[in-house]
């Protein structure tokens, strides 16, 4: 390739970190940060029985959230020994092995994909691998991350490398202004939508467009979580000053004239005018409206104003097959207006939604209202930074006040790994990113949202669109 | 890892499209360890009612399939999240080879890694193939991992392409962190550059 030719963001990472190159066509990645969290352990006993130790345990950053409980923060109230083990056994690992451990006392746990932007640690221009689907969260700060299965993980910790092979490149514009009451989380659901759950496969993402660089860094750090709903490897979006700003201070972020130099180098990571991507999709910011999920995959999204879609109307058998047995599982009728569609539960947090601004969105509509009669309500936030934010902010008090539950940091209802599901049949607006059959439970229905709108829905007990409630027309 | 080379055996259905990782290995599993019996946990939802009762009609508890090695599958198998697990509870059940017209990407990876073999094949020919499992449910599949066919119950054979590294450990049965920490040295020179590169 001549020095010439114009590359995209993700090829200029991609080029800094190849170490050699298989005859196969693999390229073997050098990875700047690895984060881990209490779902690891199999990876360390992988180790354990080569007799092989971490490569450079500086680069391994570990915090308990999938097995923590949200009503506590001492691992021995686990009641489940099984449970209890995963989060003792990171610390156990960490003490060993002598990576840095975010632990449940120290005051920075919380969800891994929360915390290493938080920290500093997620940098534009880095290769971050984690052994979860939504690693690609960390692309928002213009890095190349991605999720990694447990035997890679145990490769990466004895190696500090990966073996990939190149993927493709998919570019999505979303150019306009956002309506009001309207997230990244809604781009998003929309996005997934669009192009479908496969949409995206064996590509990493970059959005670009006037709406996604008009993204808080918080909002383009939802819209990089879901990409991997999409199918995509990784999603990113080009470092600029709202990232820098971001970063700036952060307990990990390079500081004095290193952070000069480290700026310097992030502005050049940005891809090239006429670099080619495999793939573009482009999105009309105006189209997007408040995005709910009615069905059991993410691409099942609907406008909150619109209706649940009628399997009469499906493309082909197989089609209409599929949406019966999701109407089935959901317990919904075809035609039924989405907003008549009443809930059990709210969930607002994770890695999706659990960050600082997502709780502010949610407090705003909480404020002077009431959760709904038979409705239970939870806050989680995504990290213990967040958690000492809100309440600085008081919207811990204006949750409760409400009649949110206000909880510690963890994966919790996202995932349910630590015991907090919803019974079978339980209606959930969710703020998370997977709405699965059994994700929140056996038989729970999971419904996707943004925290604004996830709010609304504890607060008259039914999917509302959140506009009303912020007195815009609709 | 076990190695791979011919798998002969009845073909198990699974015909939907974007079956998920948590439908594959629920999240409550998770925590089991390595050597636990994932394959008890293959589709548990699906497969059993809440009261532990079998669900006839899922596939896994018809009779003849129950011992079925070869899976096939819809588009987009294996998305969703990337839990590894799911690939332990389909080869802890007793598959080795899961056939359809694509994967979750990063469910494709772990499999080759754990001697579960992901067959991509053209759309059209899965569903041929769906349908004749399930008219002739005894009907046998061929996977040869030497040869890069797949022969179908009705004799017609199909090639597949794969990653020839990860067809050499499969059928070697060798994993990959052997021959990465055999490049010890370019790594340590990598990481020599790039410290200076970074500051
Ligand atoms: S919050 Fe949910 S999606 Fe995010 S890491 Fe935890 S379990 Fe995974």
């Amino acid at each position: 390739m001549s020095a010439a030719t114009p590359r995209t963001m993700f090829d200029k990472i991609w080029d800094r970190h190849r170490v050699l190159e298989r005859e196969d066509g693999q390229t073997l990645l050098y990875v700047d940060c690895h984060l881990l969290h209490d779902g690891t352990a199999p990876a360390f006993e992988m180790l354990k029985a080569r007799g092989v130790r971490l490569r450079a345990p500086e680069r391994a950053f570990a915090t308990p959230d999938h097995y923590m409980p949200t009503d506590t923060r001492v691992a021995a109230d686990i009641p489940n020994p099984a449970l209890r083990e995963m989060v003792v056994s990171l610390e156990r690992n960490a003490a060993a092995e002598g990576f840095t451990l975010f632990g449940l006392q120290d005051g920075r746990q919380g969800i891994v994909h929360v915390v290493g932007p938080e920290e500093g640690l997620s940098q534009p221009g880095m290769i971050i691998v984690c052994g979860d689907s939504h690693t690609s969260t960390h692309g928002a700060l213009g890095a190349l991350a991605f999720g990694i299965g447990m035997t890679e993980v145990a490769h990466v910790l004895a190696t500090q490398c990966l073996w990939q092979r190149k993927p493709k490149t998919m570019r999505i514009t979303v150019d306009g202004e956002l309506g009001a009451g309207v997230t990244a989380k809604d781009v998003i659901l929309h996005v997934i939508a669009t192009i479908g759950t496969a949409g995206a496969t064996g590509h990493v993402v970059e959005y670009a467009g006037s709406a996604v660089r008009g993204l808080t860094m918080e909002g383009r750090l939802t819209l990089c979580n879901m990409s991997i709903e999409a199918g995509a490897r990784a999603g990113m979006v080009a470092p600029d000053e709202t990232t820098f700003a971001y970063l700036a201070g952060r307990p990990r972020a390079p500081q004095g004239a290193e952070w000069d130099r480290a700026v310097g180098r992030w502005r050049d990571l940005r891809s090239d005018p006429g670099a080619r991507f495999d793939a573009e999709v482009a999105i009309d910011a105006a189209e997007v409206a408040p995005t709910v999920t009615w069905g059991t995959s993410p691409q099942e999204a609907v406008p909150v104003h619109g209706c649940v879609p009628d399997p009469a109307t499906a493309p082909g058998a197989e089609r209409r097959a599929a949406m019966e047995e999701m109407l089935d599982y959901m317990g919904l009728e075809p035609g039924q207006r989405i907003e008549e569609i009443a809930v059990d539960r709210v969930f607002i947090g994770s890695c999706t939604n659990g960050r600082i601004e997502d709780l502010r969105a949610a407090a705003t509509i909480a404020r002077g209202r009431r959760v709904a009669a038979g409705v239970t309500a939870w806050v989680v936030p995504g990290s213990a930074p967040v958690k000492r934010q809100a309440e600085a902010e008081g919207l811990d008090r204006i949750f409760r006040e409400a009649g949110f539950a206000w909880r510690e940091a963890g994966c919790s209802m996202c995932i349910g790994t630590n015991g907090e599901i919803a019974a079978p049949g339980e209606r959930v607006a969710s703020t998370s990113n997977r709405n699965f059959r059994g994700r929140q439970g056996p038989g729970a229905r999971t419904h996707l949202m943004s925290p604004a709108m996830a709010a609304a829905a504890a607060v008259t007990g039914r999917i509302t669109d959140v506009r009303r409630l912020l007195g815009k027309t609709v | 890892m076990e190695r791979f080379q011919v798998v002969r055996s009845v073909a198990v259905p699974f015909p939907k499209s974007n079956i998920d990782t948590d439908q594959i290995l629920p999240a409550r599993f998770l925590h089991l360890p390595r050597d636990a019996d994932h394959g008890a946990c293959l589709f548990r939802d699906l497969r059993y009612r809440p009261d532990g009762s079998e669900i006839e009609e899922f596939p896994l508890n018809r009779p003849v399939w129950r011992t079925g090695r070869i899976a096939l599958c819809g588009d987009n198998f294996g998305c969703g999240s990337s839990r590894e697990n799911a690939v332990w509870a389909m080869h802890g059940h007793g598959f080795r080879a899961v056939i359809a017209p694509s994967f979750g990407d990063i469910f494709a990876q772990n499999g080759l890694k754990n001697g579960l073999l992901p067959v991509r094949l053209l759309a059209g020919t899965v569903a041929m193939m769906i349908a004749q499992a399930e008219t002739d449910p005894q009907g046998e599949v061929t996977v040869d991992l030497q040869a890069q066919t797949v022969t179908a119950a009705d004799g017609s054979v199909h090639d597949f392409e794969i990653d020839p590294f990860a067809r050499r450990c499969l059928l070697e049965g060798i994993d990959e962190l052997a021959f990465t920490l055999g490049h010890d040295e370019e790594i340590a020179a990598f990481e020599r550059r790039f410290g200076r590169e970074n500051s």
